[in-house]
């Protein structure tokens, strides 16, 4: 029996397969590490590891104008790197849909992580991103869901944030 | 193949260069970066094959692989500046790694920030873009200095045996504006268009 509390990467990848997502952007994260290895085994997507996550913003506006869709996943800290590149799928208004998974949340450890994480929602959303939240299991796919159809329904960038709540929090053994 | 004149500094002009790379050019796509090489790409000719910035400094490398993996059986050409092209250095990483062969990234290296007022760049001090994009694991990367090398250059970005990376140096001297349309909606979905025909107005 499936069970949302553990596969919501594969719900994701789930929906990035009925979207028709070809080309996958990522700077790797541990909350993703479960989709990343779905999304590299999966012949049909082709799957490029940025050096930073600006360059997935530009890489998913080529796709678009070569007609393929795409994603970018990251970490919230990663939002920071993409803020001034987003102004190329606002101004030329092509989809950017964006699946963030939350450092800096509930139970943080690591205080460099804090600000970043603190800011993520606001600065995307001064940047003209429809941004939503999951912070239970159940609600990942249904916000992943929207976040796809807001981005490649209407051209514009757009992200989930999955709260450290749904992911869990790196403790460093302590 | 249309003749390169050199400018006050020996080096070749930059409109030579982008016009004859861009000469015949049958299926290819073009991105130019922001600032001097979208009005070079302009001034050859301002069709719908071509995508200049107006913005997203560092990205267009990145935008050329996006679209050369949508787009395997086209050539997909970046025609940037040094400046633009060392915000985004890493990319060439990337890209190095992903090999897409039918991606060239022409760097039109004047070694100054040509927008802005002249201030130079990282290879006005000898900072080699070509050395950097070979360590990035680009096989075939090529500092250009000279007009009969432009010809082999042209050729290469047609032949499909990418991904390739040039370092063309030109003269510092400014053209005149040859400004594409501002409104960037217009240059997606024209460029859409040119590769997806009508549909691309309702993927």
């Amino acid at each position: 029996m499936p069970d949302a509390a553990t596969d919501w990467p594969d719900q994701i990848y789930a929906l990035l397969k009925e979207h028709d997502i070809r080309q996958v952007a990522l700077v790797p994260d541990a909350g993703h590490s479960r989709l990343i290895k779905r999304c590299l085994a999966d012949n049909d997507m082709k799957v490029a590891t940025l050096t930073t996550e600006e360059e997935g913003i530009a890489m998913l506006f080529g796709a678009w104008l070569g007609g393929e869709k795409g994603v970018l996943l990251m970490q919230s800290s990663g939002v920071g790197n993409c803020i001034n590149m987003l102004s190329v799928p606002i101004s030329h208004r092509t989809p950017c849909p964006m699946i963030v998974t939350m450092r800096g949340d509930y139970g943080e450890f690591n205080p460099f992580q804090v600000p970043m994480g603190n800011a993520t929602q606001t600065v995307l959303e001064a940047m003209g991103t429809l941004v939503k939240r999951a912070d239970a299991p159940e609600d990942v796919a249904p916000t992943v869901n929207a976040t796809l159809r807001l981005a490649f329904n209407t051209y514009r960038p757009t992200a989930t944030l999955i709260g450290q709540r749904v992911i869990g929090a790196k403790t460093f053994g302590k | 193949m249309t003749a390169i004149a050199t400018g006050p500094s020996g080096k070749m002009k930059r409109r030579d260069v982008v016009r004859a790379l861009l000469a015949d050019r049958g299926k290819l796509l073009a991105i130019g970066g922001l600032g001097a090489p979208a009005w070079d790409i302009t001034a050859a000719g301002d069709v719908p094959e071509n995508m200049p910035l107006w913005g997203g400094m560092g990205g267009a490398a990145m935008m050329g692989l996006g679209l050369a993996m949508a787009q395997p059986d086209r050539p997909v050409c970046v025609l940037t500046g040094d400046g633009e092209m060392l915000m985004g250095i890493g990319s060439l990483a990337t890209i190095g790694v992903k090999r897409p062969r039918n991606l060239s990234i022409i760097v039109l290296d004047n070694e100054h920030y040509g927008e802005t007022g002249m201030q130079e760049t990282a290879t006005r001090h000898g900072v080699d873009l070509a050395t950097m994009a070979k360590g990035a694991g680009i096989a075939d990367t090529r500092l250009v200095t000279q007009p009969a090398e432009v010809a082999a250059l042209r050729a290469a970005i047609h032949a499909g045996a990418g991904p390739l990376f040039a370092q063309v140096k030109i003269d510092e001297s400014s053209e005149p504006l040859v400004l594409p349309p501002r409104e960037a909606s217009i240059l997606q979905a024209r460029m859409r268009e040119a590769i997806l025909g009508k549909a691309a107005h309702l993927q």
